[in-house]
């Protein structure tokens, strides 16, 4: 990163608090070739963001380096005004592969708890945490008390979002989280992360590469295309608070977003081909 | 009788008529035996009873022998974990020491003996040492590919979730090795108990190794029958007791890996 750009960031972020992160110009390479290049946002607090872009564009690298567990090779990620060059407190991951991520070998509640164990939490306190958070995914003291792979693969992924909610986080990044369950599930995780966002006013940033899921979720979505990937468009969604996934999906404006998401992912910019896109 | 319990019962009568079979067989064939080397297995069983169930007897002929066993055996584990732990989290010293590992594990322990013996004499001190030598290797060796074979994704949760080294190494590196170290742990038994019954017969420290060693020099042939039958039996029950062990603290692994195959 230059320090010119850092402090410019600096001022932006201190004339603007409700940015909890921003991507300036950020890039990344693997052994010389470019996946991400420039990719410029900023997220505000309590805002559901996804990012989107078709398999392969590299939403997990950047999403890996908003986490803090992957160093960019240019530009800065901020989070909360401070720029990250690793893992920060607040910030929660939930993980594509619900059955890696997860312990094997420790109960559920153990699972969930791990992070507030680390981080300082009493043992009873953590427990009760725990418990909490398995109650808003709607997991119940007998799915506490079992292992993870006892579970379907809904369920497991709701523990993984109870582990991560558990940590209370300023910020929560989900990298392609319902990518591995069958369309009802994510469909009913798709419901419980908006009315999870909602109820606890959640900062989420979602990488996905399905066009439908980003704009059901999202107050904005971050388009991503070309290789290196960068920004195609940033899209408003004023679907407003309340969704719901057969009234929502089908209304007129729901497919005009799609479109104009669709097209942006394509390449073709702004709104020339939006006839193309809806067909 | 439940169903579980009729399981085990037809478990163990599966798995016990062949033993039962051989030993009456062994029993008639040997009863008029003349041979010297062969003698009947009754006189056998008279000299096994008489040397390893008198708790008279079991002083001198089997506690050092479980003593050394332990001490050995527990160096060898706790040292293996230990450093299997270090090399398979720190992978540049793993890749920079793993050729003189592989040279050292191919040295069968029995074969220091002698050196042992010139650098530690011929007690305790050096029995131990060479049996935690012998098994070492296997402990360390699935130790490291434990550690190294850990999901990574599990390891990133521990990096954004800011779990300390500590608490990453008890909570997840550990228990996730484990199937691997129990295994090398499984494998480091049969060698203590090979080096243990070795190191025995140098010194007179008593135990299991010597008692054999003197039983042939008296020419009690049958004495010498029953120390190897009662090997047999130590080895088969250290066996059960570290598959009891592994079952408990293992439970997971047992119960996912059941539940794999029943739903492929």
């Amino acid at each position: 990163m230059t320090i010119t750009g850092s402090k410019k960031l600096q001022q932006a972020a201190g004339g603007n608090t409700d940015v909890a992160l921003a991507a300036r110009g950020l890039g990344h390479a693997y052994h010389g070739r470019n996946v991400l290049s420039s990719i410029d946002f900023e997220v505000r607090r309590g805002e559901f963001v996804c990012i989107v872009g078709p398999s392969g564009v590299g939403k997990t690298t950047l999403l890996r380096c908003l986490a803090g567990l992957q160093a960019s090779t240019s530009g800065t990620v901020m989070i909360a005004g401070e720029p990250v060059t690793e893992p920060v407190p607040g910030v929660a991951l939930v993980f594509q592969d619900y059955s890696r991520s997860l312990m094997p070998w420790a109960s559920v509640l153990h699972n969930v708890t791990l992070p507030l164990r680390a981080n300082g939490t009493s043992r009873a306190a953590a427990r009760e945490e725990g418990l909490r958070a398995l109650t808003l995914v709607g997991l119940d003291d007998v799915a506490a008390g079992m292992y993870p792979w006892q579970l379907s693969g809904g369920m497991q992924q709701r523990v993984a979002i109870a582990r991560a909610l558990a940590y209370n986080p300023a910020l929560l990044l989900m990298d392609e989280p319902f990518a591995s369950v069958d369309a009802y599930t994510r469909a009913d995780l798709e419901d419980l992360m908006l009315r999870l966002q909602r109820e606890l006013s959640l900062t989420v940033v979602l990488v996905t590469h399905d066009i439908d899921e980003s704009v059901y979720l999202s107050d904005r979505v971050i388009a991503l295309n070309g290789s290196p990937a960068s920004v195609a468009d940033i899209v408003e969604i004023p679907l407003g608070a309340e969704r719901d996934q057969v009234g929502t999906k089908s209304t007129a404006e729901f497919a005009a977003l799609r479109g104009r998401v669709h097209a942006l992912i394509r390449g073709s910019r702004g709104s020339a081909d939006a006839t193309e896109a809806r067909e | 009788m439940t169903p579980s319990t009729a399981r085990v019962a037809r478990t163990i009568g599966l798995e016990i008529w062949l033993p039962i079979v051989l030993v009456v067989v062994w029993w008639f064939a040997s009863a008029n035996s003349t041979s010297v080397y062969f003698p009947p297995l009754s006189s056998i069983l008279g000299s096994f009873a008489h040397d390893w169930l008198d708790p008279a007897a079991l002083p001198k002929n089997l506690v050092p022998s479980l003593q050394l066993l332990a001490l050995g055996y527990l160096l060898a584990v706790v040292t293996g974990i230990v450093l299997g732990l270090v090399l398979g989290l720190v992978a540049p010293l793993e890749r920079a020491t793993r050729p003189l590992l592989e040279v050292l594990r191919a040295i069968p322990g029995v074969a220091l003996l002698p050196i042992f013996i010139v650098l530690f004499g011929i007690d305790l001190q050096m029995k131990v040492l060479l049996i935690a030598f012998g098994a070492f290797w296997p402990v360390l060796l699935n130790t490291i590919d434990g550690v190294r074979g850990i999901e990574p994704v599990l390891l990133d949760v521990s990096r954004v979730f800011r779990v300390g080294r500590m608490r990453r190494l008890v909570s997840i590196v550990l228990p996730g090795a484990s199937p691997q170290i129990f295994a090398g742990a499984r494998t480091a038994l049969a060698i203590a108990l090979i080096i243990m019954v070795v190191s025995e017969t140098i010194g007179g420290n008593g135990g299991v190794g010597y008692f054999l060693l003197n039983a042939q020099r008296n020419f009690a042939i049958s004495s010498m029958w029953g120390a190897i039958l009662a090997l047999g039996i130590l080895g088969y029950l250290l066996n059960i007791v570290l598959r009891i062990i592994e079952r408990s603290v293992l439970r997971w692994h047992r119960l996912q890996q059941a539940r794999l195959e029943s739903q492929p």
